[in-house]
């Protein structure tokens, strides 16, 4: 049901690299549980309303006031590497 | 007993009749990990130092002195918080979550952050990204997951009590597994901001503890609304304390025929309706009732869990936080090897499944479908709470498996069978010893209740903890050198 190409395409969708021996096992064990969830088409769901939440939820606002948000060494104090009070990563267009 | 058994509200009473100190205390439980953790391993990390320091302070509240152990999906400020995974296994936190920072008010000590599966993905505790949990009733088997460190550490006399995360059944199936008490309250009843999120809509934080009463203090201390939350509920907050009393007298409890027309083990079906019987006894009334669509639950589980995760967990990319891998000379390549190395197979087949039932062409036919199959299995529940005060069920099919026996992940999702349809539907539930199996492990039971229904779960389940009289039975951990 879920092909190998299937898992390269979802893979590369979430940004997940999947090691080419993974492959044919992620297929199959996507393929089991796609499949066990087919059960649901047993219901029929006609008209029904979805349900995002169980407790009722109005628009949850705050008051529209600027606050001061995370001082800039704490936000960077977990980054991997960072510089100038930025974070840095590496080459988003490389040759 | 020793110091270490006791529950929180024995503690609590010793601490004020200052027949001991926190320092005290405090040395017991240490003492108690020393002895025990090399075989449990319970504990991703200790707090040694800061819970000393705190012993020190002067300690008012609630819970003041009384150490427990908190999941490592909590955020606490400036001290590890890695969900078990590799991808976050260096993050400090820059600030505690909301529970965190409500148990510090009400003078509790954290002992140390437990261990889970790898964000909270799993029914086992093997799929932390470090090592795997040991269950002390017999360490050759699974402590049950996600929160199968919070429910080992408090069964093994590791902490007085402890936190866990539900998003499935993740705080009452280790705790049915480890014999202790576990309780998932109401969806937005406690709340989240500072747990980092596995699927958002389903979460919710919950205490595990050594007895019922020790459940109510704990819930008193995390409940109430949180402006930081935007799914917290505003109500007005009971006193959870007040419902510790026995009595069940003309209660109606209802046990869903399908739960119990499963294969499930005969030990465990046998001792709940044993125990039931014992609540009917006292009072109650118990009819059996039907609950036609729960059988979907857990694949609708499979759909809005996995889909939710794939968003939430797409914040790792190794840029502000977390592990980054140096293989890489550009940035998009940096994401997938560090997303690569940093997460484990379950988490990735989550993130997969969750991406393909939310990908184009297919939210329609699964995730809009799971949602709607939602609605129909919370009118179910409504439709029974109308007329029934609560349903019990056993918490899981079978006692604890043993370690490394379920390589199918299809299989261990079938553990969750009884748990799931209660976070699917946001309703609270309880899970509490029932009894022991033939081998010794012991079986949990469940409660359920509708929305916002915990006082009367407490109520009924202190009831029945009276009636078993197995509340003191400790597990007695073997020791290895």
């Amino acid at each position: 049901m879920i092909s190998k190409k299937d898992v390269e395409y979802i893979a590369n969708l979430a940004n997940l690299k999947v090691d080419e021996a993974d492959k044919d096992v992620f297929a199959k064990q996507l393929g089991d549980i796609l499949e066990y969830v087919e059960k649901l088409n047993e219901l029929d769901t006609d008209g029904v309303v979805p349900t995002a939440y169980t407790v009722p939820m109005k628009n949850v606002f705050r008051e529209d006031k600027a606050e001061p948000s995370i001082e800039r060494d704490k936000a960077l104090a977990n980054a991997p590497d960072k510089k100038d009070g930025q974070f840095r990563v590496p080459p988003i267009i490389s040759e | 007993m020793e110091l270490y058994d006791l529950t929180i509200h024995e503690l609590k009473e010793r601490l004020v009749d200052q027949e001991i100190s926190v320092t005290e205390v405090l040395n017991t439980f240490y003492e108690r990990i020393d002895q025990v953790d090399d075989s449990v391993r319970a504990y991703v990390s200790l707090t040694r130092d800061e819970a000393y320091q705190r012993a020190g302070e002067d300690l008012t509240g609630s819970l003041a002195g009384i150490p427990l152990a908190i999941k490592d999906n909590m955020s606490t400020e400036g001290i590890k918080t890695t969900c078990s995974s590799n991808i976050l296994n260096n993050y400090r936190p820059p600030y505690d979550a909301t529970v965190v920072k409500k148990l510090k008010e009400a003078g509790a000590i954290m002992l140390g952050k437990a261990n889970m599966d790898e964000f909270a993905m799993g029914s086992s505790t093997e799929n932390s990204g470090f090592f795997k949990t040991h269950n002390p009733w017999n360490l050759d088997h699974a402590p049950g997951g996600s929160s199968g460190g919070s429910a080992a550490a408090v069964a093994a006399g590791e902490a007085a009590g402890a936190l866990g995360s539900d998003t499935g059944g993740s705080i009452r199936q280790p705790a049915a597994y480890c014999g202790v008490v576990g309780l998932k309250p109401t969806y937005g009843n406690v709340s989240r901001y500072g747990l980092v999120a596995f699927a958002s809509s389903l979460d919710q934080i919950g205490p595990i503890t050594k007895d019922v009463k020790d459940s109510a203090i704990l819930l008193n201390a995390i409940t109430g609304h949180d402006p930081m939350d935007s799914t917290s509920v505003k109500i007005d907050k009971p006193d959870y304390t007040e419902f510790i009393k026995e009595d069940v007298k003309g209660l109606k409890i209802g046990l869903p025929e399908e739960y119990f027309s499963l294969e499930i083990n005969s030990e465990v079906k046998e001792s709940v309706l044993t125990a039931v019987k014992k609540m009917e006894e006292a009072g109650a009334i118990v009819e059996e009732v039907s609950l036609p669509s729960a059988e979907y639950a857990l694949a609708a589980y499979y759909i809005i869990a996995p889909a939710e995760a794939s968003s939430n967990l797409a914040r790792y990319d190794g840029v502000r936080y977390g592990f980054r891998s140096e293989q890489a000379s550009n940035v998009s390549e940096m994401f997938t090897t560090t997303r690569n190395q940093g997460f484990g197979d379950e988490v990735k087949r989550r993130i997969m499944l969750g991406t393909y039932v939310l990908s184009s062409g297919y939210y329609d036919a699964y995730y809009l479908k799971a949602q709607k199959v939602r609605t129909l299995i919370k009118e179910d529940f409504d439709k029974l709470f109308k007329e029934y005060d609560l349903l019990i069920s056993p918490t899981t099919p079978t006692t604890a498996f043993k370690l490394g026996e379920m390589s199918d992940p299809l299989e261990m999702y079938q553990m969750d069978i009884f748990t799931v349809p209660i976070n699917i539907a946001g309703i609270p539930a309880i899970s509490l010893p029932s009894g022991f199996d033939s081998a010794g492990l012991p079986i949990g039971l469940q409660i359920m209740g509708p929305h916002f229904g915990e006082g009367k779960i407490l109520q009924a389940a202190y009831t029945l903890e009276q009636l078993l009289n197995i509340k003191d039975k400790r597990a007695k951990v073997e020791v290895s050198k």
